[in-house]
């Protein structure tokens, strides 16, 4: 009898796992790799929806076409400074508040409450209501510095040559530092208290407990924060859509694709812009992590 | 190497009080081991000599200087953790070595310190491990020697060896003895282990809720407990305490009844009225009849418990209080038969109704009971 059972056992053994594992293979295939094999397939292709003529094979046509494209180039740039720029910022600021919430200051658990409140307000709310403050004539920043007498007039921040990229950097610093206090605050709270007792007795002076003893404890926390959020700025959207959406100044990668794809109909050329900000993402991620050495799965 | 001082110290967190005004005195190149339970500010007290926790009250004095206000790493002290402190991401040397380098110690010293270190812990071949690779019982020995390279003026350890499995806690155990020796330092040592006291101590110092109870050598202790807290702390098994009541002190003897049972001791202490309420206390092992003057007590035998080198016998006495017996080698009986437990009246210990000792004791050859043994054989 256990002769007779034990290959079925075996067969249903080796079926498990997939047939657990079916449904989120499923999901994933239908939301992420159909429209990127599609995608891809489509930045081969002549597609445009103004010319009504069928989709034709042009193979890397519309790359090559991208590779001279001084508006994507710009893009790009723009995309990598707000990027580095920004992250560099949000760490900087992420460690400096989580270091003074876990220090035993007064009213930290208020402020710990008080601090999420920016992250909690989705992106587009949050950057229509920075719009609104940032106003030329209305808003509330340019009547604070009149009144305090640093500008003699209301300066349209979003939307001067100089000023647009600065202020969406700004308000993303504004959003996203609570993000990064969070995760590196969760960093400091598992460095064991003892090391610093241990290095006081040893007469390491504060600069060298944070140098010695709190950043590398905390790297393996920090540069996985620092992975996230430089994702999330590669791809950007929607700050930079809401607070100046046609300034060729401060177009993401991102919003160059919606570009091409909604505004000019043209689905061939925007498939491959898209095609390149999932490579650039790819690119960015793989270099980070091969450079941090970081492990995003325990072993 | 230097002397230390304590007088007066008090430290409060908030409002509570966990300590209450020590004083102590550490001389030069003594081993002194804070022994208590759980909560009776051993450990604070530990952390203020380090300079890791701030004092409310009272001074401390390190080689005469009071270091009140001085930050840990001026102190001249080490200190040895209970999770050992290690840093996780630096090697065995960089780990030794960490605190030298802020002393603005030259490069070759260093070196030189904390290989010498290394050998004398035997870490020579794990130098360029890190903690993680290490073992429990090397992780100590680093800690160790992140201690030895500082060449302090005394070592605090806290409870150093609670994380060690019970073989590894010996060796250890003994390891640090000899280094006490080898290096001749000052060393204060915390525990709630009293076997670690008892073997390391050069002197023990009970504590209890933020106060010390008895200052003593380990021997001290045993014999002659100031009060009952240090009796019943010290030895294992405890030591029996039964109430009992004087009924009469006549003629350098004190009679007392436990229960319905009447015992006599020899006593020529400060007056007691009778009807006044003692404590008799008689430690396990001293129920070994011998042939002088002798304190018997009756009771049913509860359990019994065969460990081989001893037998511990658990007796009900008539009204209720049990008391432990612990005879060398075997001893057949089985619950419920009747058992009179007999002890040299010279063993027994006294205690007034506020817990203080009525019996003026030394500890020494004179009193210890199983030398007197020995020296009858």
């Amino acid at each position: 009898m256990m002769a007779e059972t034990a290959p079925q056992s075996n067969w249903v053994k080796r079926i498990e796992p997939w047939l657990l594992l079916a449904p989120m293979l499923i999901v994933l295939a239908t939301v992420t790799a159909w429209p990127l094999a599609r995608t891809a397939y489509l930045s081969f292709m002549h597609a445009s929806l103004d010319d009504g003529d069928l989709p034709r094979f042009i193979g890397f046509g519309n790359y090559l076409a991208l590779m001279k494209d001084g508006d994507w180039w710009h893009a790009v740039r723009n995309t990598a400074f707000f990027a580095v720029i920004s992250v560099t910022l949000e760490t900087l600021a992420g460690v400096a508040i989580a270091l003074l919430i876990d220090s035993q200051i007064k009213g930290r658990g208020a402020l710990r409450a008080v601090m999420l409140i920016p992250w909690a307000i989705p992106t587009v709310v949050s950057a229509q209501m920075w719009q609104w403050m940032l106003h030329d004539q209305y808003g509330v920043v340019n009547a604070l510095l009149i009144k305090l007498g640093f500008i003699s007039h209301g300066i349209a921040w979003t939307a001067g040559a100089g000023t647009a990229m600065a202020a969406i950097i700004a308000v993303d610093v504004w959003q996203t530092t609570p993000f990064m206090v969070l995760l590196i605050l969760a960093g400091l709270q598992i460095i064991p208290r003892d090391l610093y007792e241990a290095a006081k007795v040893d007469g390491a002076p504060g600069w060298a407990q944070f140098f010695y003893i709190t950043l590398p404890l905390l790297w393996p926390t920090l540069a996985v924060a620092i992975l996230f959020r430089l994702l999330d700025a590669v791809r950007m959207f929607d700050l930079a859509y809401v607070l100046s959406s046609k300034s060729r100044e401060t177009a993401t990668i991102s919003i160059y694709a919606r570009q091409q794809l909604v505004d000019f109909q043209d689905v061939g050329y925007g498939s491959a812009v898209a095609m390149l900000v999932f490579l650039m993402i790819s690119l960015v991620a793989a270099i980070y992590i091969q450079i941090t050495k970081i492990r995003l799965i325990s072993e | 190497m230097a002397d230390l001082s304590l007088s007066n110290v008090r430290k409060a967190f908030g409002a509570l009080n966990v300590l209450h005004g020590i004083d102590l005195k550490i001389e030069d190149g003594e081993f002194v081991v804070f022994v208590g339970p759980s909560g009776c500010g051993k450990s604070t007290l530990l952390r203020a000599i380090a300079g890791l926790e701030d004092i409310s009250g009272g001074d401390i004095r390190i080689g005469g200087e009071i270091v009140n206000h001085v930050p840990p790493a001026e102190r001249q002290i080490a200190m040895v953790f209970q999770s050992y402190a290690l840093y996780p991401h630096m090697d065995v040397y960089t780990n030794m070595a960490f605190g030298l380098k802020f002393a603005k110690i030259p490069k070759d010293e260093i070196d030189r310190r904390v290989r010498k270190a290394a050998s004398i812990l035997k870490l020579d071949a794990v130098l360029d491990r890190k903690p993680g690779a290490l073992s429990g019982g090397q992780r100590q020995r680093v800690a160790i020697g992140r201690a030895i390279v500082r060449q302090p003026k005394a070592f605090l350890f806290d409870e150093p060896l609670s994380n060690l499995d019970a073989a590894l806690r010996v060796n250890t155990r003994i390891e640090i003895a000899k280094l006490h020796r080898e290096l001749g330092a000052t060393m204060i040592y915390v525990t709630h282990d009293q076997v670690e006291a008892m073997t390391l101590a050069d002197k023990i110092v009970v504590l209890n809720a933020g106060r010390i109870e008895q200052v003593g050598t380990p021997l001290d202790l045993y014999h002659a407990p100031a009060n009952l807290f240090v009796a019943g702390f010290i030895g294992s098994p405890a030591m029996n305490l039964m109430e009992a009541r004087v009924s009469a002190v006549a003629d350098g003897n004190m009679k007392l009844s436990v229960g319905e049972q009447h015992i006599s001791l020899p006593y020529s202490g400060a007056p007691v009225a009778p009807g006044a309420t003692v404590t008799v206390g008689i430690r396990p092992e001293h129920w070994i009849p011998g042939d002088g003057p002798s304190v018997k007590i009756e009771g049913t035998v509860d359990l019994v418990e065969h460990l081989g080198e001893t037998s511990i016998v658990y007796l009900r006495l008539a009204d209720g209080q049990m008391i432990t017996v612990r005879y060398p080698g075997d001893i057949f009986c089985t619950a419920g038969d009747r058992f009179v437990a007999d002890a040299p009246a010279a063993a027994v210990h006294l205690f007034d109704a506020a817990g203080q000792a009525m019996l003026g004791r030394r500890s020494g050859p004179a009193y210890g009971i199983l030398g007197q043994e020995f020296r009858a054989r």
